[in-house]
């Protein structure tokens, strides 16, 4: 049994069908990507593996074990965790507090929620925002933060939602520095992105969705290539 | 090391401050102060760090109060055993409540709570034959020099102070105010949110209730329309806190002490006007304080540090 695998998965709200049997599945430490245009059901895929909404049907298995019933913190402290697009920072948290507000998953000591904490911002370059507020920072270091605070919860899934998103160009290169490190110390990672840079960069693999349905997945340059997603990205006509 | 020598010299100004001010009327101020200092940081753990606003805490003062004034009534036990009975009574309470109140966020919470403490206001006025209804509870005090009470309310705020004080420095604060600054970022980060909602209810409840057994005692009179009183109970418990600063450690009891002096200078020199006066007090509050005044003083106080060091502190865990 794979690593982590969703099983035609589906989500209707009311009559809208957000997302329709998708399947795919990853193995340890792998990069996976996950494309497709505004509306497609990216984030709602995350919202679905972290159980911030209930499956209309289908199955998610996380290391052999179902998963797709339990409550979202569960499914965290089994180890999934994940950022968000619209970043949540903890605003009148420090940045460092943030960060230890994760890492007290695994301990119940402060100091050791905090020794964790430094550890983890070194890693995100955030080390000298540590005393600041989470609502002074820049978007640059809100996305930061977002990984930071999931990396504090010592995930062996990441899901990041467009952690690159309205970031300048030198910014995106050093978030693709980042998720590199953080594929490069072990953990398994699902990238929803637009910047094709940033997939390209990181994923082994791609799936590419539109209107909650699969397009196609596999090799990245096969998929961006695939008539069907350019078609979907640009129109017929491109094809 | 300054922090220990502030915190031993306000507890022998406590200690002493009775034998100073003997007047009776002066000690029932302070012992006033000190039952509000109580209930607000009690209240203060719950809606100030774990951000569930609750406008129905006359429900758990009320119990408390009411478990100590019914074991006189009916069983004639002493009403002092209300201030073992009364938290218990508070707390067991507080759990259903908060299982189902705590599927609610935000204003919804605040007015199920709302609700709860009118709900009970209401079946013990009605409830007569085992609450006495509208004609309340009157028990003879065996106690009537005010010292001792001072001791005892001074206990009651130690105690709600030491609480809040080391679940806030603790993992427990940590989740609080997650939970209060965005529920699903502290759900995904795994903390089990209802859980910790109810951790942080459950001891504000049994402060709150005990704190009403304390009251009943003192007071030796309660009515339903006094003790489960929205204006005079509920709200007035999140103005204290308000005015003091909201989710600081000391700012509920600043706030006790400022509100009942004003409120006795208000009541004496302009009689029912006063209601007037609190109204323009709290609009100038939310106005121009709206951490409250410990919170603003904390806020004055980063600045300044900020400027001599070039670098801020951690800023959990503020007063």
């Amino acid at each position: 049994m794979a690593f982590f695998e969703v099983r035609r998965i589906v989500k209707n709200f009311g009559g809208l069908c957000a997302v329709h049997e998708i399947s795919f599945s990853l193995e340890k430490g792998q990069v996976i990507g996950l494309i497709g245009p505004n509306g497609s059901g990216k984030t709602t895929i995350f919202n679905l593996i972290n159980n911030f909404f209930p499956l209309t049907a289908g199955e998610i298995y996380f290391k052999g074990k179902r998963i797709d019933s339990l409550p979202t913190h569960k499914i965290c402290a089994l180890g999934i965790a994940r950022t968000f697009q619209v970043v949540k920072p903890l605003k009148r948290m420090s940045v460092l507090d943030n960060v230890m507000a994760g890492a007290f998953l695994h301990t119940g000591s402060t100091s050791q929620a905090r020794a964790r904490a430094l550890e983890i911002l070194e890693f995100c370059n955030l080390i000298n925002k540590r005393d600041l507020d989470a609502k002074k920072l820049t978007i640059a270091d809100r996305k930061r933060l977002e990984i930071a605070r999931a990396l504090s919860t010592d995930p062996e899934l990441l899901l990041l939602d467009e952690t690159a998103a309205g970031l300048n160009p030198k910014e995106t290169e050093e978030a693709i520095e980042v998720i590199k490190k953080i594929s490069r110390s072990g953990i398994a990672i699902i990238i929803v992105e637009h910047k094709m840079k940033v997939i390209m960069g990181t994923s082994e693999k791609i799936v590419a969705i539109n209107f909650g349905r699969e397009i196609t997945q596999g090799e990245p340059r096969e998929v961006i290539n695939h008539p069907e997603v350019i078609k979907a990205y640009l129109g017929d006509h491109y094809a | 090391m300054k922090k220990v020598l502030i915190n031993i010299t306000v507890a022998i100004v406590a200690i002493l401050l009775p034998l100073v001010f003997r007047a009776p009327y002066h000690q029932h101020i302070l012992i006033t102060i000190l039952i509000w200092a109580a209930l607000g940081t009690a209240w203060n753990l719950l809606g100030g760090y774990a951000g569930q606003v609750s406008f129905g805490h006359a429900a758990f003062f009320g119990l408390g109060a009411y478990t100590a004034g019914i074991l006189a009534l009916h069983y004639n036990i002493s009403p002092w055993w209300g201030l073992l009975l009364g938290p218990l009574v508070s707390t067991l309470i507080s759990i259903p409540v908060g299982l189902i109140c705590f599927r609610l966020r935000g204003p919804y919470f605040a007015l199920a709570m709302l609700a709860l403490g009118e709900i009970f206001r209401l079946v013990f006025i009605n409830w007569v034959t085992f609450t006495n209804g509208a004609k309340g509870i009157m028990i003879i005090p065996k106690i009537t020099m005010k010292l001792p009470y001072y001791y005892m309310a001074l206990g009651l705020f130690f105690l709600s102070l030491t609480i809040t004080g080391l679940l806030i420095k603790s993992r427990f604060g940590y989740y609080f105010i997650s939970i209060r600054e965005d529920q699903d970022a502290a759900e995904s980060l795994g903390i089990p949110t209802t859980r910790y909602k109810l951790f942080a209810f459950l001891p504000s409840a049994f402060i709150t209730g005990l704190t009403g057994a304390f009251y009943m005692n003192y007071i030796a009179f309660i009515d339903p329309n006094v003790v489960f009183s929205l204006a005079n109970v509920s709200v007035m418990i999140i103005l204290v806190v308000m005015l003091g600063g909201v989710a600081t450690l000391w700012g509920p009891a600043v706030g006790a002490a400022i509100y009942i002096l004003l409120s006795e200078v208000f009541r004496t020199r302009m009689g029912a006007a006063s209601v007037l006066a609190f109204g323009i007090l709290v609009c100038l509050v939310i106005m121009f304080l709206p951490n409250g005044i410990v919170g603003e003083l904390d806020g004055l106080r980063k600045m300044a540090l900020r400027k001599m060091n070039g670098g801020e502190k951690s800023g959990l865990l503020r007063g």
